[in-house]
């Protein structure tokens, strides 16, 4: 193959030019949060404290088929009395464009620290859910996602 | 195809007291993220309910401040303590403002 008098060959040039092509599409994409981001998140809500493991039943299906509808489901174990309750429940994903879900605030009256809805996730990602206690205290659980057809439209 | 939310609320008619009941919740919502873009290319703008609560006997119970990764047609269930007769009211709240309720009475005893 002749060089050209620039010294791109034919192949080095359809290359560049894909990759050209690949990048401008990338940045056309919207940004995704990361880990950083959840946890900036976390950090702007409670600041430095301690996440403690623990206590948080973090219930999502391991692979879901739809991004658009994943079931997700929490329980803290808590007393849930006036003097020891969960007050409340913020749940996180680092895959979405935003990394919030949900925030859930609890009261002594629900008897039981547990909720259920239904979340879009992008692609395969971790959910990351962080529970603040009536005394202060915070704990995180967290889980993988594997997402087959990612939900966010566009 | 807009069409008005709908809230649809299961809540037992009667409980012991001292029952755990479970109140399931279903509104029907777009949820439109502002993430997804038209034929034309230009944004989608954002119109999502974001703050579902629940009181009782004017008393607040449990609440719900959604983010745009909530599914459309947004389902919530949460747990209740049942002590005494009364009722509910469940509210959702609009990004542009509007507010729909739902009430449901329980007895207890």
């Amino acid at each position: 193959m002749p060089l050209r008098s620039n010294g791109l060959t034919r192949r080095s040039t359809i290359t560049a030019g894909a990759m050209a092509a690949f990048a401008s599409l990338l940045g056309a994409r919207m940004a995704f949060a990361d880990e950083k981001a959840v946890m900036a998140e976390i950090r702007k809500l409670y600041g430095d404290k301690a996440l403690a493991e623990g206590r948080i039943r973090l219930d999502i299906p391991e692979i879901a088929e739809n991004g658009l509808v994943v079931p997700v489901n929490i329980e803290v174990e808590s007393p849930m009395t006036e003097a020891d309750h969960v007050k409340a429940v913020h749940i996180f994903a680092d895959g979405n464009p935003q990394p919030g879900i949900v925030s859930y605030s609890f009261t002594p009256a629900c008897g039981k620290a547990s909720a259920a809805t239904r979340m879009r996730l992008a692609q395969t990602q971790n959910i990351v859910c962080v529970a603040e206690m009536s005394n202060g205290s915070l704990h995180m659980a967290k889980a993988n996602v594997k997402v087959t057809i990612g939900g966010c439209g566009g | 195809m807009t069409t008005k939310p709908t809230p649809r609320v299961r809540v037992p008619a009667k409980a012991a007291a001292g029952e755990m009941i479970e109140i399931k919740t279903l509104i029907s919502h777009e949820m439109e993220s502002g993430q997804r873009k038209d034929a034309q290319g230009a944004t989608i703008p954002r119109k999502i309910i974001n703050k579902f609560s629940a009181s009782f006997n004017g008393k607040p119970v449990f609440s719900a401040d959604w983010h745009p990764a909530i599914s459309a047609n947004p389902y919530q269930s949460f747990f209740f303590k049942a002590t005494e007769s009364g009722e509910f009211t469940f509210t959702w709240k609009d990004d542009d403002g509007s507010e729909y309720s739902a009430k449901n009475k329980i007895s207890v005893g």
